[in-house]
């Protein structure tokens, strides 16, 4: 069940350079979200700061908490920063569908390119519960944007070299594909749009079910403004939502554009 | 007791605070959040004869105080409609209007005829910013001609009450409200969209897949204003006011310059429950007014300036 409600804001945090952690207590989302959920946030009333809400991953439910991982791109995610302690948050959600983190694999292969990261942490928490393996693959531009937290077996790609392998993180999952056979792997990924191109068309070359996390144009979430189609590779119908058909998908039925 | 209701033909709406179309998708997509039999109406997403894909991406850009969108008409076509909608709007305690979206006159009259056959439709709402096809894409809501046409060809096929949307992005919108209450339609719907656009100016690219699409949310509502006035002057069938609607003061304005009552657009995507709010609020306002009527709101502008005065700079 959907719900809107003021979530008290517990804490902002800047995990990483410029990279925010915001905690809400909302015992609510906190018991219904699932890894790959979002929810919207509303940020402003559209004369002061923007009109519609903004989405966000579920990056890690703690007790009666949820956490946003988000960074600073215009003036929602800059209200948000700025909030403090104590504030009220109008938060609706949780929305979308979850990653399919139960199904028939062994280990979890995940692929976070920057604030790509946000839904994973909360993943790695229940694909522990379902004791499966996780090697997780995480790429940021620089070694000061690297987004940790309660990641397993983390390997590093940073595009200036400055932690880890220098070079995409889809090529650091490349290489360690050539030597090394995991156990029914299955892919999650998530992160700008050109990395989950390259990192579908890996998936087809080496056989592995693979599934993103995307982002859309969301004008509501909620599956009413129609604002956010992603191509079907061949469906019944031509466009599916990001919002209510996704925000995962399995990467060999869309186009990614 | 405040009176809050009002009738078009011999279809009542509960109140005077409705969702518009395309901004509530059905109305089953947010039961969770908002108890939908407490509005006056659903206006459900626009319907055409065939399923419609609707444009690529993107087909939304958020702008100042609004968006613009370019959806495109996206719809599951009247039967799918039929089988899988209308069951459970049938079910609901408010009034459905099904929007239509067309792209000849024939395709209008061949929804409007399939959907009057069915029980749980109450009034139809004509989206006439559509591209007609046999004339090249130009809209037919900007042909006075074509607007006048539509209406007269729909009117004979139906008992129900018949709304037509008029679009802002004409010279002077009364006359299109005029031609379509001579043609016989019971009320029109003041505004759509209006014609916008927005730009990338990282890749030089439009923000729309479309390159314009429509614009909505508060930063239209003083031209909706003036549009429900212009209108209210000229015609004496209802005016249904839409144009960024955020507030039950937003709500009042449009009654006051006209509105037999309104519509709330795009707020519904920022919060599905606000029109059940505004119709509350219009209540509380009635009551601290010593109003009896919601209705006497309607058309209860003090303007000390004659209309045909103010005409001399619209």
């Amino acid at each position: 069940m959907i719900v809107q409600h003021d979530a008290v804001v517990s804490v902002v945090d800047e995990i990483a350079e410029k990279i925010f952690l915001l905690r809400v207590r909302s015992p609510q989302l906190a018991e219904s979200s699932a890894p790959g959920q979002f929810v919207n946030v509303r940020v402003g009333d559209g004369r002061n700061g923007p009109l519609l809400r903004r989405p966000f991953s579920v990056c890690r439910v703690d007790g009666d908490f949820i956490e946003l991982l988000f960074n600073i791109v215009g003036e929602g995610t800059r209200r948000l920063a700025s909030k403090r302690d104590g504030e009220m948050l109008d938060v609706l959600g949780p929305l979308g569908k979850p990653f399919g983190f139960h199904g028939d694999f062994d280990t979890a292969i995940i692929v976070a390119g920057g604030l790509g990261v946000a839904p994973f942490p909360f993943l790695t928490d229940s694909l522990q519960k379902e004791e499966k393996q996780i090697v997780t693959f995480l790429g940021a531009r620089t070694r000061n944007q690297i987004v940790m937290m309660n990641l397993k077996s983390v390997k590093l790609a940073t595009d200036d070299g400055s932690s880890g392998h220098h070079g995409t993180v889809v090529s650091l999952l490349e290489q360690y594909l050539a030597t090394h056979s995991p156990q029914k792997p299955k892919i999650f990924g998530c992160g700008p749009t050109s990395m989950m191109k390259a990192l579908a068309e890996l998936s087809f070359r080496v056989g592995i079910e693979c599934e993103l996390s995307l982002e859309g144009d969301m004008g509501c979430g909620i599956g009413i403004c129609q604002g956010c189609p992603v191509e079907l590779v061949n469906g019944e119908k031509k466009y599916a939502l990001v919002c209510t058909q996704g925000p995962t998908f399995l990467a060999d039925q869309i186009i990614l554009s | 007791m405040v009176k809050t209701d009002f009738t078009l033909r011999d279809v009542v709406f509960k109140n005077r605070v409705l969702v518009a179309s395309g901004t509530f998708g059905y109305g089953d997509e947010v039961k969770d959040l908002v108890d939908v039999n407490r509005l006056g109406g659903i206006i459900t997403k626009s319907l055409s004869w065939e399923p419609r894909d609707g444009n690529p991406p993107r087909r939304i850009a958020e702008t100042a105080s609004g968006m613009l969108n370019s959806i495109g008409l996206a719809n599951i076509g009247v039967h799918k409609f039929i089988n899988e909608k209308l069951p459970y709007l049938r079910e609901l305690d408010t009034t459905i209007v099904v929007n239509i979206a067309a792209s000849s006159i024939e395709e209008y009259c061949d929804v409007l005829a399939e959907l009057d056959r069915h029980d749980g439709v109450d009034a139809f709402e004509i989206n006439v910013s559509c591209p007609n096809v046999k004339e090249g894409g130009l809209s037919f809501g900007t042909d006075c001609a074509m607007t006048k046409e539509i209406t007269s060809r729909l009117r004979p096929l139906t008992e129900k009450p018949l709304i037509v949307k008029l679009t802002p992005n004409v010279a002077h919108i009364s006359e299109f409200a005029k031609v379509v209450e001579e043609a016989g339609a019971d009320a029109v719907s003041v505004i759509n969209t209006l014609v916008g656009m927005a730009v990338d100016v990282r890749t030089k690219k439009p923000k729309l897949s479309t390159v314009t699409g429509g614009l909505s949310g508060p930063a239209i509502k003083p031209i909706a204003l003036a549009k429900v006035y212009e209108v209210a002057q000229a015609v004496d069938i209802p005016i249904f006011g839409i144009g960024g609607i955020a507030s039950v003061e937003d709500a009042i304005e449009f009654l006051l310059v006209g509105a037999t009552a309104v519509q709330v657009g795009t707020l519904n995507f920022v919060d599905p429950a606000l029109s059940v709010k505004i119709a509350d609020g219009l209540v509380k306002y009635a009551e601290a007014n010593r109003l009896n009527d919601v209705g006497q709101l309607v058309g209860a502008l003090e303007a000390n300036v004659e209309f045909s005065v103010l005409q001399s700079w619209l």
